[in-house]
């Protein structure tokens, strides 16, 4: 029993851990990128106008549907090395 | 055939596929009403989400806002995609894992209290019912034009098909009947942004096209918007914002309502498997992507036809803009689809200056000395979407589609929303609080009359709409992000969180946000009783009503942390349930009541 919950608190730790991970990713792409630092991207064109609107526009979201399918191949991974899958 | 008729028969097939379905996939037991039998593969999921999720804001409001707004109104569109990150990270695994039906059933039962679901109650259905007066709003804008009728009619149509379909089947008529409409509005969205990028660009693909070489102009497509519109008085169309804050806590918002909602947290109850619920949420985002990267070349594509119909000679290369723009359309030469539209009231044209041409700019800025005297067009924003094959001259058929699409994409998300208010009141209200002896069949009988009163109170503040489509529906984000989304996330990230914490950080997040809402937009969005005008001028730290969720979520967690600090742990058996949802392990299927 005891080592069930270490094991348990290992998972969850491990999980915690890879959800702070893909958040800064998620929060970097779109108030970084797309909003806040778009102004020192200004510099780099993109079709008419600059890649900051192309993150707001087009990349974020592609890198949201990126985050997503990663971290649940990550948690099946981890699901199974902790033996808590179903 | 005329185009009433195309319409109709486009509005009509759709109408008896969706039907069908739900005769042959009708709901027998409450549970089946509610969660679909918990057997749905993910991708299945993933698209009837889609298609719950993509309301009329998605598909007829947004690309309008994005045309009207240019980049400042990015925010809808990673506001409405990045709330999957946080929706498939904190909330939707653990939630399956819990395995009940709505969301009050979990804060009742995390929170250990009837105050605390009763609280949750509330919150859904303002929450809800604000959605459905944006859904309103945009199923009225369709069905008045094409059905030719005025927009109050449009609006009472709508209303009474929603409520038909909405209580014919429940959760599983409706989780198969939606695949069907995700498939009719994606087909009927990206058709015609596909031959315009090919008219405007040669690049067929509206994602590139976007970022091409505008042919008639030779210059890129986003840098010839911006010329055109300068032109004409507006911001550049790329123009970056001034305040950030505001876009910042916006996009925040309405990611948070993403993961608050509970018409769309109720879909990952009916996958088999956690892991499943996060892969379902990962394929939903990857078929709302699909519309979501299409429409900013639908709004950008849009504004610049427009612009250069009623100005023809600002289409091609341009020396001088000063000359492009001297020689509007006669309002008398006008071209169909501007008639056609003007019946239903939502374009309406004013010869200020009685020159017979329309002039449409703007009118914040003083052009008295090209001899324009007014902005003379009012285009509607709702309506760019549903125009568009008709502004870009495309056949007929194409815009009995996009009728079919954009009505697809009203009634998915409304019946939806009506399914979540319907089953808080029947479960989680009667069932659950008031007359836990209820039969079925008493269950469904209120499950159906809520729906009616929820519809009728939405349709009423439909007429008059504290905005367009999509920024009603945002403020419903704002609402839910700021009083459910904390409450759920801490409900399962804290241990520590107890019931008076989340119900003062509940109560916090809803009274501080709809407080600021009516102060500026109207007490209970009642036109003309707004304390304070809705100008960035008095929004505190220019933060606009729309962007407050984000500011009541932060209240939200705030009081809760605090409260639930100076008041008692919750007890042993709560402390073992959310020990219980964060690990997969033992998941069964949704447990029965």
């Amino acid at each position: 029993m005891a080592d069930d919950k270490t094991n348990a608190a290992e998972y969850w730790k491990a999980n915690v851990r890879l959800i702070f991970g893909c958040l800064a990713v998620w929060a970097f792409v779109s108030y970084g990128c797309a909003i806040l630092f778009r102004p020192l991207l200004a510099g780099i064109p993109v079709g008419g106008t600059d890649l900051g609107f192309w993150f707001a526009q087009q990349g974020s979201i592609l890198t949201f549907i990126v985050l997503i399918f990663f971290y649940a191949w990550k948690m099946n991974k981890l699901d199974q090395k902790f033996g808590l899958g179903e | 055939m005329s185009q009433f008729a195309i319409n109709l028969l486009f509005v009509g097939a759709s109408f008896a596929l969706y039907i069908g379905i739900a005769i042959w996939a009708r709901a027998g037991s409450t549970k089946d009403f509610y969660v679909a039998g918990g057997g749905v593969h993910p991708i299945t999921n993933g698209m009837a989400t889609a298609a719950d999720w993509m309301s009329a804001a998605s598909f007829i409001s947004m690309a309008g806002l994005l045309a009207s707004g240019g980049y400042a109104n990015s925010t809808f569109l990673m506001g409405w995609t990045g709330g999957y990150v946080i929706l498939a990270m904190l909330l939707a695994p653990y939630l399956r894992k819990f395995g009940k039906f709505t969301v009050p059933d979990f804060i009742g039962d995390r929170f250990y209290s009837n105050t605390a679901r009763l609280v949750a109650i509330v919150c859904l259905i303002v929450a809800s019912v604000t959605y459905v007066i944006g859904q309103m709003t945009g199923a009225g804008v369709a069905f008045s034009r094409f059905l030719e009728v005025s927009n109050t009619w449009g609006i009472w149509l709508a209303a009474l098909i929603v409520f038909l379909y909405a209580v014919f089947g429940g959760m599983k008529g409706i989780t198969y009947t939606q695949v069907a409409q995700y498939v009719v509005l994606i087909i009927a969205y990206t058709i015609p942004a596909v031959f315009i990028a090919f008219q405007l660009t040669g690049n067929p693909i509206p994602m590139f096209g976007m970022f091409s070489t505008h042919t008639e102009s030779g210059i890129p497509l986003l840098a010839k918007l911006d010329d055109v519109v300068s032109a004409l008085g507006f911001r550049d169309y790329t123009a970056d914002v001034d305040n950030k804050l505001n876009m910042v806590l916006f996009t925040l918002s309405l990611m948070v309502g993403t993961a608050g909602l509970p018409h769309v947290i109720i879909r990952f109850f009916t996958v088999p498997k956690v892991a499943d619920a996060r892969w379902s949420a990962g394929w939903a985002l990857v078929f709302i992507a699909l519309l979501y990267l299409t429409a900013p070349a639908v709004g950008s594509m849009a504004r610049l036809n427009l612009a250069t119909t009623v100005y023809p000679e600002m289409a091609g290369q341009v020396e001088n803009y000063e000359e492009a723009v001297q020689n509007p359309i006669l309002y008398e030469e006008r071209p169909d689809w501007v008639r056609t539209w003007e019946e239903t009231g939502l374009i309406s044209f004013n010869d200020l200056n009685n020159d017979g041409r329309i002039q449409m700019y703007n009118d914040a800025v003083d052009y008295s000395e090209r001899g324009w005297e007014g902005n003379e067009l009012t285009v509607n924003n709702d309506i760019l979407v549903l125009a568009n094959p008709e502004i870009a001259n495309l056949p007929g058929w194409v815009i009995g589609l996009i009728a079919a699409g954009g009505i697809a994409a009203a009634l998915s998300t409304a019946a939806g929303l009506l399914l979540a208010i319907s089953s808080a009141i029947s479960h989680d209200l009667i069932k659950t609080m008031i007359n836990p002896k209820i039969s079925e069949k008493g269950e469904m009988l209120a499950a159906r009359i809520s729906m009616g009163g929820a519809i009728l109170l939405a349709t009423y503040l439909g007429l008059n709409p504290p905005g367009f489509a999509a920024q009603t529906v945002a403020l419903a984000f704002g609402i839910a992000g700021a009083s459910l989304f904390p409450a759920l996330m801490m409900g399962i990230f804290s241990k520590r969180m107890n019931s008076p914490g989340a119900v003062a950080g509940m109560l916090a997040g809803l009274i501080s946000t709809l407080l600021y809402i009516f102060t500026y937009l109207g007490w209970f969005f009642i036109p003309d009783t707004n304390t304070l005008a809705n100008t960035p001028d008095n929004w505190i730290f220019g933060i606009s009503p729309l962007s407050f969720g984000a500011v009541g979520a932060m209240i939200n967690f705030a009081v809760a942390f605090a409260v639930s600090r100076v008041t008692a742990a919750p007890p042993q058996e709560i402390q073992d349930l959310v020990e219980s949802v964060r690990y997969p392990k033992g998941a069964g299927m949704a447990v029965d009541h």
